[in-house]
């Protein structure tokens, strides 16, 4: 028997060797994978999203265009075949600046989802579990903050000052947590009370275990879940953000500053220059709420179609 | 048993009829066949129990019955209530079926009611579904119901909400809601299974009044031979999907045919009962003789700890727990956890709740305590004490001879490294996203962090085999397990520091007799060959008898009597103990009968009858 028992190969966690394909983890994610994959408006998020991460990183390398100076012999072109998608006021390609603007979109929005969803599983772990007065102190603040309208904070701090890309998803992502905080909180109030955790307790284990070992990783699907529609969201703030003039700023643009710039082009039917990032913020931020649909699905426990 | 004879030729036509039914669930994983050729009938008047042990599939009959399977279920064969084929009715003739021909009683009265509708309003509902009366007819109805049920004052209990009663109320509510129609048959899936004995034993006098009364056919499921031995007229003994033995009450519990049946009955944990007189013998309880805790002393209380299972010990006084060293532990005085008038109180003023109010118990070293009461009695919250994970509100608990709250937290999180801790429920004991050995290994990191990997690894292998269970298994998920291999790897873990003290809280009451009696055994051997001291908190008597050297008793958060569990749980002091022990029913039919009407004569006596 101690022949199966070889040095672990993962080191940390798994003391014993890897499972082989017939044992421990392996049957999680089959079944997690084909319950993903039955949520067919979850793989066509998937297969959007994908789509898009080539289109704005792999674009530019087979259709590459000039973003940073303006050609004001080319302004506001039609469609045609060399500008598949014609050119703005000041002579950019549009199906460049679709890609270019994308990255910042895209880059933006993950980050800044991600940040929101670690600063927010953190403060939401730490305020159920503690419990008590500390846990009511803790909610308060995130009440107080859902009653102040992240739009507004964000106008404020962009008004004062203006964010880079790094400062935009820093913002983004401290104005956009606390729902998750909220979340993982409730998650982690019912895990908290799990006869694993008492017993951990019972042998003198200590809270950063508990916390770490346990708890976050049981809500890790609540986790994902709430993460990729935090990404949704950022998505949509850095466009608000950008439409309001209070983004990025020119050369450099996204797809919430595409809709203003062409803003001024709506009444003279350049359909072009609001119609292409119109329809990508929407498309991203349905597919990522899809994803994160089908994702529930595939962590449900007790779920079945 | 309802006065119906069994007799042959005469019998009326069945109410239920099941001939070679299938029942096959399709799931992620592919089918998986639940039921198999099953055939019973069950006549008017008549109960048949459907006993098995959990996946035997006796649930799932009872939900064919009334054709109420889940969606993803396909049955076959013939399933027939009063002449219609459940199988293939459509859903409205089934509506029109359900709650007048055929209803069901449902195991948890907690979540068979809507907690925002008056319970009588509920019990309306279900009359005004197949009968055309005003509403003001079907509430004079449904306070009726409750009457015929035993819930008292209830013109003002119709109004109440299901969470203002108890437990047992709730049931009777539930009965009758599935009574309210007169239906020809009742199926009780577990009914008196989340209930308390002595409410178990309320419940199944009114289900057997009921029966008698108006020749209500009985489908009963249940995993409790007990309770067979106390309804049932007939048996039917399910094993994986099939029917194995089926037989009168009295031949399949007292003469069964099958190994199956002989397996499941000598894994029972019998109640011995030492208050019968001579000539009816009472079951044996194994090792010690029954004998031997009755004539020990004139008084139970006055029994001290024993460490070894079959011998009585020298008296120690009760009332002084810690001065009195037991018979054989080598020269260790001082008990490994002692809690002395220890209070539990939860919530602040008004609303305040005595959990624990004055109680002190001590285990020494070696010894196993038997911690009984029924819910609600704080034996869980005592335990919890003990384990440090509930801080009193006054009294001291020492740990190892330390009093907990004069140490400091070093020294304290040291001290529990002496302790092993199993608990209840075996899904949620083991972190689903850890590997059993992993789970085995946690007290190992808590408080062996410097251990290199590999002697922790042969560490978890060892354990794991003391337990029973194969090296191989470290690798496996928790959910590739059953019940009883969970709890054995919840005791590896408890087990893997080598405690003195273990922490069993309702170590086995989710687990079905045949794996109980497995866990217990690993348990008692462990003890036997490590020392440990272990404080076994269990609502089951029975268990407890055989388990336990030391018996305490607990009732509203105090401790209502203690001794040796011979002593005390063959001769009570206390009416409490006395009536606990009376509801508890044994798999005998015949001898359960006696208990019976001594149980009621009891009560009689008593003056009140303890209302549910």
């Amino acid at each position: 028997m101690s022949a199966v028992l070889q040095p672990g190969q993962s080191p940390g966690t798994g003391p014993l060797a890897d499972p082989p394909g017939d044992t421990a983890g392996a049957v999680g994610p089959r079944l997690m994978v084909r319950r993903f994959t039955r949520n067919r408006l979850a793989v066509a998020g998937l297969v959007v999203i994908v789509l898009f991460l080539l289109f704005c990183f792999a674009g530019p390398l087979l259709h590459p265009t000039d973003q940073t100076h303006t050609t004001l012999s080319q302004v506001n072109l039609a469609p045609s075949a060399r500008h598949l998608l014609g050119t703005d006021a000041v002579g950019h390609d549009e199906l460049g600046r679709l890609m270019f603007g994308g990255k910042v979109s895209l880059l933006v929005g993950l980050a800044a989802g991600l940040l929101a969803t670690v600063i927010g599983t953190l403060w939401g772990a730490a305020a159920g579990y503690a419990g008590g007065w500390i846990d009511a102190a803790m909610m308060r603040v995130v009440d107080a903050g859902i009653a102040i309208p992240a739009l507004f904070i964000l106008l404020v701090v962009s008004a004062i000052s203006t964010p880079g890309v790094f400062g935009l998803v820093v913002i983004l992502g401290l104005v956009s947590w606390l729902v998750p905080s909220r979340l993982v909180r409730a998650e982690t109030l019912t895990l908290k009370n799990r006869d694993y955790v008492h017993t951990l307790r019972a042998i003198g284990g200590t809270h950063t275990r508990a916390i770490t070992r346990h708890i976050l990783p049981n809500s890790v699907s609540t986790i994902v879940v709430a993460a990729t529609f935090q990404v949704a969201d950022a998505i949509l703030l850095v466009a608000y953000v950008s439409y309001l003039g209070l983004g990025v700023q020119p050369p450099a643009t996204d797809w919430g500053g595409m809709l203003s710039a062409g803003l001024t082009a709506a009444y003279s039917g350049r359909w072009w220059l609001i119609l292409p990032p119109g329809l990508a913020v929407i498309l991203v931020v349905c597919a990522f709420n899809a994803i994160g649909d089908g994702l529930r699905d595939a962590f449900d426990v007790r779920g079945r179609a | 048993m309802t006065a119906i004879g069994h007799s042959p030729g005469a019998a009326p036509e069945p109410i239920l009829e099941l001939d070679g039914l299938d029942v096959t669930f399709g799931t992620e994983t592919g089918d998986v066949p639940a039921v198999r050729g099953v055939s019973l009938h069950v006549r008017p008047g008549e109960t048949l129990a459907l006993v098995g042990e959990s996946g035997s599939g006796k649930s799932t009959v009872a939900l064919a019955a009334i054709g109420l399977l889940p969606g993803n279920a396909r049955a076959t064969g013939r399933a027939s209530v009063a002449g219609t084929d459940v199988v293939t009715a459509p859903e409205s003739v089934l509506a029109g079926l359900r709650g007048r021909t055929v209803s069901m009683v449902f195991q948890e009265p907690a979540t068979a009611l809507d907690p925002l509708t008056r319970i009588g309003a509920q019990i309306a509902e279900v009359v005004r579904n197949h009968r055309s009366v005003t509403a003001r007819e079907a509430h004079r109805t449904a306070v009726g119901l409750l009457r015929r049920v035993g819930i008292p004052d209830p013109e003002r209990r119709a109004s109440d909400f299901p969470f203002e009663l108890s437990g047992g109320q709730r049931q009777r509510v539930v009965i009758a809601m599935a009574i309210a129609n007169d239906p020809d048959l009742l199926i009780a899936d577990e009914p008196t299974t989340a209930l308390d004995v002595t409410v178990q034993a309320e419940i199944l006098d009114l289900l057997r009044g009921l029966a008698a009364e108006t020749g209500t056919g009985v489908l009963l499921v249940t995993h409790n031979m007990g309770v067979v031995a106390d309804f049932a007229d007939r048996v039917a003994v399910m094993l994986q999907g099939e029917i194995v033995e089926t037989g009168p009450v009295e031949d399949v519990l007292l003469r069964p045919v099958h190994a199956y049946t002989r397996r499941l009955l000598a894994a029972v944990p019998r109640l011995t009962v030492a208050e019968q007189p001579p000539g009816q013998a009472a079951p044996a309880l194994d090792g010690s003789g029954s004998g031997s805790g009755g004539s020990g002393s004139d008084s139970g209380q006055e029994d001290g700890p024993r460490s070894a299972p079959a011998s009585t010990s020298a008296p120690a006084a009760a009332t002084a727990p810690a001065d009195e060293p037991a018979t054989d532990v080598p020269a260790v005085d001082s008990p490994v956890v002692d809690l002395r008038d220890v209070r539990v109180v939860f919530g602040r003023g008004a609303r305040a709740v005595r959990a624990l109010d004055g109680v002190s118990l001590a285990v020494r070293a070696g010894e196993t305590v038997g911690l009984v009461g029924e819910s609600g009695s704080g034996k869980s919250t005592a335990a919890r004490v003990a384990l440090g994970l509930i801080r009193p509100t006054g009294g001291t608990v020492a740990l190892f001879g330390s009093e907990l709250r004069r140490t400091r937290a070093r020294d304290r999180h040291a001290l529990r490294s002496g302790i092993g801790v199993v608990l209840q429920d075996p899904v949620a004991s083991l972190d689903a996203r850890m590997s059993v050995a992993e789970c085995v290994a946690e007290p190992l990191r808590v408080h062996r962090r410097g251990m290199p990997a590999k002697e922790r690894q042969e560490l978890v292998a060892g354990v794991l085999e003391r337990v029973r269970l194969p090296r191989a298994f470290a690798r496996r998920a928790p959910r590739e397990l059953s019940g009883g291999q969970r709890q054995r790897v919840s005791l590896a873990r408890a087990l893997v520091l080598e405690p003195r003290l273990l922490v069993a809280d309702e170590p086995t009451s989710a687990l079905d007799v045949s794996v109980q009696e497995t866990v217990l055994e690993v348990i008692t051997e462990l003890q036997g060959e490590l020392g440990f001291a272990c404080l076994f908190v269990s609502h089951d008597l029975a268990v407890v008898q055989h388990f336990a050297e030391r018996v305490v008793v607990m009732r509203d958060g105090r401790v209502e009597e203690e001794g040796s569990t011979a002593a005390t749980l063959l001769r009570p002091t206390t009416d409490y103990t006395r009536r606990l022990l009376a509801a508890v029913p044994v798999p005998d039919p015949v001898l359960q009968r006696r208990r019976r009407t001594e149980r009621r004569a009891a009560l009689a006596a008593d003056g009140s009858g303890a209302g549910a």
